[in-house]
C-alpha cells in the first residue's frame, strides 16, 4: 500500500479524532464533501458533529476556534488555501498568538495551511507565509517536507498547547508517496540532515527539500557532496543542526520558496552570520522567489520560484568562491 | 440614506422588581464611582496609557452582566466597568490591570480595559472590534459539543463595531449555528469622533438582525428599568434555545472615547435630548419615586462605594511593579518549543 503526503493528513486528523474526544475539524467544505483537497475525505461520515462545515468567514472561523480552545477543545482549522489566512490574520496573531502569554491560559489551535506554488495557482493560490506567521510570537510554524512529517508533525501539533500554523504543501500532495505511516518520529523542533555530504549545507523546507536533494543527486555526480537541511519546522528554527552542518561543511545556501525580503532564509543567514561567522569560507547565500506575486504561467511560474537549476547554479558559484 | 433614531418597542418583557433595581443601581454606583477613581488616577500620571470610561452606559452594561448566570462567557467591551461587576469580575482585578499590578489578571502584560479571565467565563478584549464575538461562539460551540446546554454568551459593542468585518462574519456564524448568543450595540452616535451619518448606511440597527438569523431588541439605554427587562429578554430567549439575539441601545456617552478626549465634537442637541440623561440619575430618581430608596440611602450606599475604591486603590498602589529582570518573556506554553534567536534584545 502506498500513502501520499495528503492521505498522510488525512489519516493524523483521523487518529486525532479518534483518539481524543476533543478533537474537531472547522472549514470550509470540509464536511460531506471532504475538503477542496479532499484531505478531509470521509471523516464527517466517520465523526459525525467533528468535521463541520463553516461559511466563507476565515475571520470568524478563527476567533471560534480560540473561543473552542479556551473551552478545552483542540480545533483543527483547516483554511481552504493558506493565501485566504490573511483573512484571518488578525484572529491568529492578535488573539491566538497572545491569548497565553496574556493570560495562561493556552491556545490549542492547530491552523492547516494549503500552501506553496502549483502550475496555473496564480497570484492567490499559491503563497507560502510561513515567514508572515513566524514573526509574530505565540506561534508554532511547521512545514513538513515528507510523508512521514506530515503525519507525525500534523498529529504532534494537535497535540501541542499553542497555536500552530501548519504549512502543507499543495505541490507534495500527490507528488509525494510513502509505504507506510512511521511509528516514532523526530519531535518537532528538530531539522533533519535529508541528505549528509561534506562540501556545501543547503538549508530548505517543506517542497525545497526536494529540488536541494535533486541538486545534490546531480553535483554527486559531478563529486561534489551536498548536505541537505530540513528545517521541518522554522518556528522553532532549529539552529543547532544547521550551525553544526555548517561547520562541517563551511558553506551555507539557503533555499525558500517564499519571497525574498526578510523571512525564514534571511534569518537563517543571519544566525549562521552572528553565530557562526567563523565557522564559514565563503559568504553565506540564500535563493528565494521573485520578489512579485506568484505568477500564473507555468512559463512564469517556474521561472519565479526556485527551482533545482537555479539552486544549482548557486550552488556551484557558492562552491568556487 | 441617513440613520434615524427609533423609538424602544417593549415586547414581551416584564418590569424588574425593587430589588433587582437596587441590586443594579449599587453596581452602577461602584462603576461610576470606580471609573470616577480611575479619571482622577489619570489626572494625576498615576495609570500608564489610556482610560476609557463607561459614564452614561452603566444602565446598558449592568443589565448585560446581571442577565448571565455563572457558566455563561461574556466579552465585555470598553465601556462595561458595571457588566464586569455585576457579572463578578471583582474591581481589584481592574485596579490592578489599569495600575500594572503582576498581581493583576494580565500580570502587568495587558492593562487598562483589557482584562479577564477566561477560566471564568470573562473573556479579555483585544482593541480590534469585533473580533471578540467569534470566539464567544467558539465557546458556546464547546458546550454544545459537551453536551452543556442552558449557557448564553454575550458580547458587546459600540456601533461603530458594527461596520467590522469581525462583526459581520461573527454574527452570520453565529446565525448559521443558532447559537445561544447575545450582541448588545451601544449605539451612542459616536464611535470614537465619527457620527453615526458616516458610519451606518441602514436606516437603523435593528434592520442588520434579520439578515443575521438574529431577533432584534430595542431599548432606551438611559433607563435602568427597561436595559434590565429587555436584556433579560433576550437572555432568556437565547438561553431557552430561541437563537441569537440583537440588542440595540440608544443612549449617549457622558465622556471622551478616553479621557484623553474633550469630546467636543458631540452634537450639543443631543446632550439635551432625553438620550444625555445620565442613567445612574435615571435610576435614582425611579429608586425614590417608587419609594425603594431614600436619599439617605443613596447617600450611604456612595459613601460605602467610595470606600471600597478607596480601599482598593490603596491596596494595589502598595504592591510592586513588574519586575523585567524576573518576567519569563515566553510567549508559548509549550517551554520546549520556545525559539531561541543568537541575540536578544
Amino acid at each position: 500500500m502506498s500513502l501520499t503526503y495528503l492521505d498522510a493528513i488525512r489519516e493524523a486528523q483521523a487518529r486525532a479524532l479518534e483518539e481524543d474526544p476533543r478533537v474537531f475539524i472547522y472549514g470550509q467544505d470540509v464536511g460531506p464533501f471532504g475538503g477542496a483537497f479532499k484531505a478531509t475525505k470521509s471523516l464527517a461520515e466517520r465523526f459525525p458533529g467533528r468535521v463541520m462545515d463553516a461559511p466563507i468567514s476565515e475571520d470568524a472561523m478563527l476567533g471560534l476556534a480560540v473561543g473552542a480552545a479556551i473551552s478545552g477543545m483542540r480545533p483543527i482549522i483547516e483554511v481552504q488555501f493558506a493565501d485566504f489566512s490573511t483573512v484571518a490574520l488578525n484572529q491568529i496573531v492578535n488573539q491566538a498568538a497572545t491569548l497565553y502569554w496574556r493570560t495562561k491560559v493556552p491556545c490549542p489551535v492547530t491552523i492547516r495551511l494549503p500552501a506553496g506554488g502549483t502550475s496555473g495557482s496564480g497570484p492567490f493560490h499559491s503563497q507560502c507565509p510561513e515567514a508572515l506567521y513566524a514573526h509574530y510570537p505565540g506561534l508554532v510554524v511547521l512545514t513538513p517536507a515528507t510523508v512521514e512529517d506530515a503525519y507525525s508533525m500534523l498529529l504532534e501539533a494537535v497535540a501541542i498547547d499553542d497555536p500552530v500554523i501548519f504549512c502543507e504543501h499543495k505541490y507534495l500532495y500527490y507528488h509525494l508517496k510513502a509505504e507506510r505511516l512511521p511509528d516514532e518520529a523526530m519531535p518537532v523542533g528538530k531539522a533533519r540532515i535529508a541528505r549528509a555530504g561534506r562540501d556545501l549545507t543547503v538549508v530548505a523546507y517543506s517542497a525545497m527539500v526536494h529540488e536541494a536533494l535533486a541538486v545534490a543527486d546531480e553535483l554527486a555526480s559531478e563529486g561534489t557532496e551536498i548536505e541537505v537541511v530540513d528545517l521541518r519546522s522554522v518556528k522553532p528554527l532549529d539552529t543547532d543542526t544547521i550551525m553544526a552542518s555548517v561547520a562541517r561543511t563551511g558553506r551555507l545556501l539557503c533555499v525558500g520558496e517564499a519571497w525574498p525580503w526578510g523571512g525564514v532564509t534571511a534569518e537563517v543567514v543571519a544566525r549562521v552570520a552572528s553565530e557562526g561567522f567563523g565557522l564559514l569560507d565563503a559568504p553565506p547565500q540564500r535563493l528565494n522567489a521573485k520578489d512579485t506575486p506568484v505568477p500564473y504561467h507555468p512559463n512564469l511560474w517556474a521561472a519565479h520560484r526556485p527551482t533545482a537549476r537555479r539552486i544549482a547554479m548557486a550552488a556551484r558559484n557558492l562552491l568556487r568562491s | 440614506m441617513a440613520y434615524r433614531l427609533v423609538e424602544p418597542q417593549p415586547k414581551d418583557e416584564v418590569s424588574p422588581g425593587k430589588n433587582a433595581c437596587l441590586e443594579a443601581y449599587r453596581y452602577i454606583l461602584l462603576a461610576r464611582v470606580l471609573d470616577d477613581k480611575f479619571a482622577s488616577l489619570y489626572r494625576m500620571g498615576k495609570i500608564h496609557g489610556g482610560v476609557f470610561l463607561g459614564r452614561g452606559q452603566e444602565a446598558l452594561s449592568v443589565a448585560a452582566g446581571l442577565a448571565l448566570r455563572k457558566g455563561d462567557v461574556f466579552a465585555p467591551l470598553i465601556r462595561d466597568a458595571a457588566g464586569r461587576i455585576a457579572f463578578g469580575e471583582p474591581i481589584v482585578d481592574a485596579v490592578r490591570t489599569y495600575l500594572g499590578s503582576p498581581l493583576g489578571p494580565m500580570r502587568a502584560r495587558d492593562g487598562n480595559v483589557h482584562r479577564g479571565r477566561p477560566e471564568s467565563g470573562i473573556l479579555p478584549m483585544i482593541s480590534h472590534l469585533g473580533a471578540m464575538i467569534s470566539v464567544v461562539n467558539g465557546v458556546l460551540l464547546a458546550n454544545r459539543m459537551k453536551g452543556i446546554s442552558g449557557t448564553v454568551g454575550l458580547a458587546s459593542i459600540g456601533e461603530g463595531g458594527t461596520s467590522t468585518g469581525a462583526f459581520h462574519e461573527a454574527l452570520n456564524q453565529a446565525g448559521v449555528e443558532r447559537f445561544p448568543l447575545v450582541v448588545v450595540v451601544a449605539n451612542n452616535g459616536y464611535a470614537y469622533s465619527t457620527p453615526n451619518e458616516r458610519q451606518l448606511a441602514c436606516q437603523t440597527l435593528e434592520l442588520k438582525a434579520p439578515g443575521y438569523g438574529f431577533r432584534s431588541h430595542s431599548v432606551d439605554g438611559t433607563d435602568l428599568s427597561a436595559c434590565l427587562s429587555v436584556m433579560n429578554v433576550a437572555a432568556s430567549e437565547a438561553r431557552a434555545g430561541g437563537g441569537p439575539q440583537l440588542v440595540i441601545a440608544r443612549l449617549l456617552r457622558l465622556c471622551g472615547h478616553g479621557e484623553h478626549d474633550d469630546a467636543g465634537y458631540v452634537d450639543p442637541r443631543l446632550k439635551e435630548s432625553t438620550l444625555g440623561r445620565d442613567c445612574l440619575k435615571v435610576a435614582e430618581h425611579h429608586l425614590m419615586a417608587r419609594g425603594w430608596a431614600s436619599t439617605q440611602d443613596l447617600a450611604v450606599w456612595r459613601e460605602a462605594a467610595v470606600e471600597e475604591v478607596e480601599g482598593v486603590v490603596a491596596q494595589v498602589q502598595r504592591e510592586d511593579g513588574p519586575d523585567p529582570y524576573a518576567e519569563e518573556w515566553r510567549a508559548l506554553a509549550s517551554k520546549h518549543l520556545v525559539d531561541e534567536p543568537p541575540i536578544t534584545a
